[in-house]
């Protein structure tokens, strides 16, 4: 607590008592097997792994190990399914079941954000108001696609391409796989898709929505497993597509072993996003937007705004207003509705950003942090701001994925642009000013898929998501999200 | 520079150094505050201070010494069957009824607060708002609610607003001033913005949303706009000014979103009677009964609760 007159205490009197939100509607099952065609078997080699709550290290449940038999076994499923009903089957029969996933996830959205804050370690107010919700309307959105996919292309012809192979990361574990099954089912493809091995549950939980809905068996096979499960489904001669969200360094094998196969592909990978605050932006708007833009979800966003660029003649103060407003924010449990800040999704997660925290240090840059206590068991890191970097420095460069936020000033706005640029990533990007002229400059000549201004992390199924040079190759969501699923023939 | 220093040399503030709003911002972040989930004993400490801020009004034509004595009675004996509780800040009533507000209120360390300068529109010169100002500290009141000129503000004559709210301020002499915005008349939040950084550097010693006469009153965006410029003001000069948001603020649960707000934009300084109020007539019968239902487990029948 701040003694200092001169500064805000906001550590001392009135404070919120625990607000968890109730587990007792949620199951969780000892062990999840494979849901392959339709059912969940158990993987041939028999082998499981443990999947356990990052913010108490406790287990929740074991999950099966998929090798590449299982994997096999359920491409085989996926294409039976394909050739089967789902490919003849009238495009506005495809969407119903679309739309029966959207609604049962909505019924069940409770149950679905407990289970992603206990696995994944999200605060439950972003899983309750953000991840299930988006998740939902991306069925929505998809499921009204289904039978007019003539009109998203015109002039063209829709073919669907057959089993599209899906790998997923951990930092929005539903939302991430309703991006991909839900295109992927609308425009008549079947899916493989496999979960991250630490956030495998709302995946599992989601197969029991699809048995629930009675698609077909085989339409949508979920098979856990770690890196060389991903590498199964990505070389299997079967799968028609792969679409993969995850680091740059997985993507680039990806490609790797994509190349000359002719399967289709999108990569959504890393970021580095420069929010940048220009003088005459609403500064009290733009912290927030700071804050919003580095600290949601744990910065466990590929499009994060890890490095602030603010203009020279208002550092002092958006400094001073942003190290107020951190001390506000609440770190601790993610099942309180209160928390602004979970839990580290994992130790190995935990330990690269602790790696970045000495690196920035030993580059010379001033580290802050807020006062706030973590605590003594789960993967904590406190919202941390680094002050005094520039370019040349890693954590500038490097995606670090955690509450971590490199502060750099510019002059003039071909500065705060060439800044804003120099990176090999290129997902997103925030422009904060007053003047529309500006944000047209700003907008036209950063080179990223997404530029918010005036705003920071809105998402919605209507609009495409994607990155240029090392972010990624394709786009997702929207009408963009579409043509990735489909061969168009004119 | 002491407190009164700046006070006695304040002088128009460049206004054009105020720092712009963006609504849509303001209104997520105020949004942001009501997802707060305020349970158990944070909740019954929360309505305990509520209960401490409020300034019971009546400010109506119709109003007797004979209500007002009533309002004073009910500011004493909020509810006397639960022992313990706090008692509101301060009675606030029109000049003329600030004498009887005295002589009920005797020694219980409740305020009288008297709204003055031609409440609620302020249109009338300035030496009848400076008289009626100085007739209400004469007559006892230990603070003043004066309007600003919405008119003069809304013209742009800054510099008219400015010197009025200073001379108020001045005939005030040692009693506290509250200077009312009427934020829903000045149309932006850049305009609430500017208009709270003008009367802080004027001398406010509290800055007001409403006189409650006038729709939208108090909100939570408005509001925060406020706190945000009283914050910058401490962070520019080291002097604290109040806030009080009136109007429309009628439900226990609302009151204590503006207590979350408060919490996380000024801290713990500010929460006490002495740096935050709120105008309000029905709020405290809500809080009441709240405090009811935490110590009971079950809600009592507003009949239960005086209404004066």
């Amino acid at each position: 607590m701040s003694t200092d007159p001169s500064k805000l205490a906001f550590n001392a009197g009135w404070q919120y008592a625990p607000a968890p939100e109730s587990t007792d509607h949620v199951t969780i099952d000892e062990q999840y097997d494979l849901f392959i065609g339709g059912e969940f078997s158990p993987p041939g080699e028999g082998r499981y792994f443990e999947t356990i709550n990052p913010a108490t290290e406790e287990r929740l449940s074991s999950v099966a190990l998929a090798g590449e038999a299982d994997v096999d076994r359920a491409v085989k499923a996926a294409r039976k399914a394909y050739a089967g009903p789902w490919s003849k089957m009238k495009a506005a029969e495809r969407g119903k079941y679309i739309f029966r996933i959207a609604r049962i996830l909505q019924e069940r959205a409770r149950e679905f954000s407990v289970v992603e804050s206990l696995d994944g370690g999200k605060p439950i107010r972003e899983s309750r108001d953000i991840d299930i919700p988006l998740a939902a309307a991306h069925f929505f959105y998809y499921a009204g696609w289904a039978d007019k996919l003539e009109y998203a292309f015109p002039g063209r012809r829709p073919h669907s391409l057959g089993v599209a192979g899906q790998v997923i990361p951990w930092n929005f574990p539903l939302l991430m796989a309703a991006w991909k099954i839900a295109p992927a089912l609308a425009c008549g493809n079947t899916v493989v898709l496999k979960p991250a091995e630490t956030t495998p549950l709302t995946a599992l939980k989601l197969a029991e929505v699809i048995q629930e809905a009675d698609l077909p068996p085989g339409v949508v096979n979920i098979i856990t497993g770690a890196g060389d499960t991903g590498a199964a489904i990505v070389n299997h001669p079967d799968v028609d597509k792969i679409a993969f969200t995850g680091s740059t360094e997985v993507g680039r094998i990806i490609q790797r072993s994509l190349a000359g196969t002719g399967k289709k592909y999108t990569l959504e990978l890393g970021g580095k996003a420069a929010n940048i605050i220009f003088a005459d932006a609403a500064i009290d708007q733009a912290v927030e937007g700071i804050v919003n833009g580095i600290f949601f979800n744990q910065g466990h966003v590929c499009c994060a705004g890890s490095r602030l660029l603010v203009q020279e003649s208002v550092a002092d103060e958006v400094i001073t207003k942003l190290k107020d407003r951190m001390e506000t924010l609440i770190v601790g449990d993610p099942l309180d509705k209160n928390t602004d800040i979970g839990a580290i999704n994992s130790a190995e997660q935990l330990d690269t950003i602790r790696s970045y925290l000495s690196i920035g240090r030993e580059e010379g840059a001033e580290m802050y942090q807020s006062s706030c206590e973590v605590p003594d068991t789960g993967y904590w890191c406190r919202p941390t701001i680094f002050t005094g970097v520039s370019q040349s420095n890693r954590i500038v460069q490097e995606e670090i994925f955690g509450p971590v936020l490199a502060i750099q000033t510019f002059r003039t706005l071909e500065e705060g642009l060439t800044k804003a640029n120099n990176t090999p990533y290129g997902l997103s990007g925030g422009v904060w000013t007053d003047k529309g002229a500006k944000i047209f400059k700003m907008t036209q000549n950063i080179r990223a898929g997404v530029i918010w201004a005036n705003t920071f992390n809105k998402f919605d199924p209507t609009s495409p998501f994607g990155g240029y040079k090392e972010s990624g190759v394709g786009r997702e969501g929207g009408l963009h999200g579409l043509d990735a699923y489909l061969r168009l023939e004119s | 520079m002491s407190v009164t220093a700046i006070r006695e040399t304040g002088h128009l503030p460049d206004l054009s150094r105020v720092p712009l709003v963006d609504e849509v911002g303001v209104e997520e972040r105020s949004a942001r505050f009501q997802t707060r989930s305020i349970k158990k004993e944070s909740k019954v400490e929360a309505l305990r201070m509520v209960l401490s801020m409020i300034d019971l009004t009546t400010l109506e034509g119709q109003d007797t010494p004979g209500k007002v004595q009533q309002l004073c009675q009910k500011a004493i004996h909020l509810h006397d069957a639960m022992p313990g509780l706090p008692h509101v800040a301060a009675v606030c009533v029109y000049p003329t009824m600030v004498g009887v507000a005295k002589k009920a209120l005797g020694k219980n360390n409740i305020k009288v607060a008297s709204v003055a300068t031609a409440f609620p529109s302020g249109m009338a010169p300035r030496q009848i708002k400076l008289e009626e100002t100085r007739i209400a500290v004469d007559e006892g009141a230990d603070e003043i609610d004066m309007v600003i000129s919405r008119g003069a503000f809304l013209q742009g004559d800054y510099g008219f607003v400015f010197d009025e709210i200073a001379a108020i301020r001045e005939a005030c002499g040692d009693a506290h001033l509250k200077v009312i915005l009427e934020t829903g008349e000045l149309g932006t939040l850049d305009r609430v913005r500017r208009a709270s950084v003008l009367a802080m550097h004027a001398g406010a010693d509290f800055i007001k949303t409403s006189t409650g006469k006038i729709q939208p009153a108090a909100t939570l965006p408005v509001t925060l706009v406020m706190l945000q410029a009283i914050r910058d003001y401490f962070y520019e000069t080291g002097r604290m000014v109040g806030m009080k948001p009136a109007g429309g603020i009628s439900s226990a649960k609302l009151a204590i979103h503006y207590l979350v707000m408060l919490r996380e934009t000024l801290g713990a300084a500010w929460m006490t009677p002495a740096w935050y109020r709120f105008g309000a007539s029905s709020l405290a019968n809500d809080v009441l009964m709240q405090l009811r239902k935490q110590a009971t487990g079950i809600y009592q029948s507003a009949d239960y609760f005086s209404k004066d």
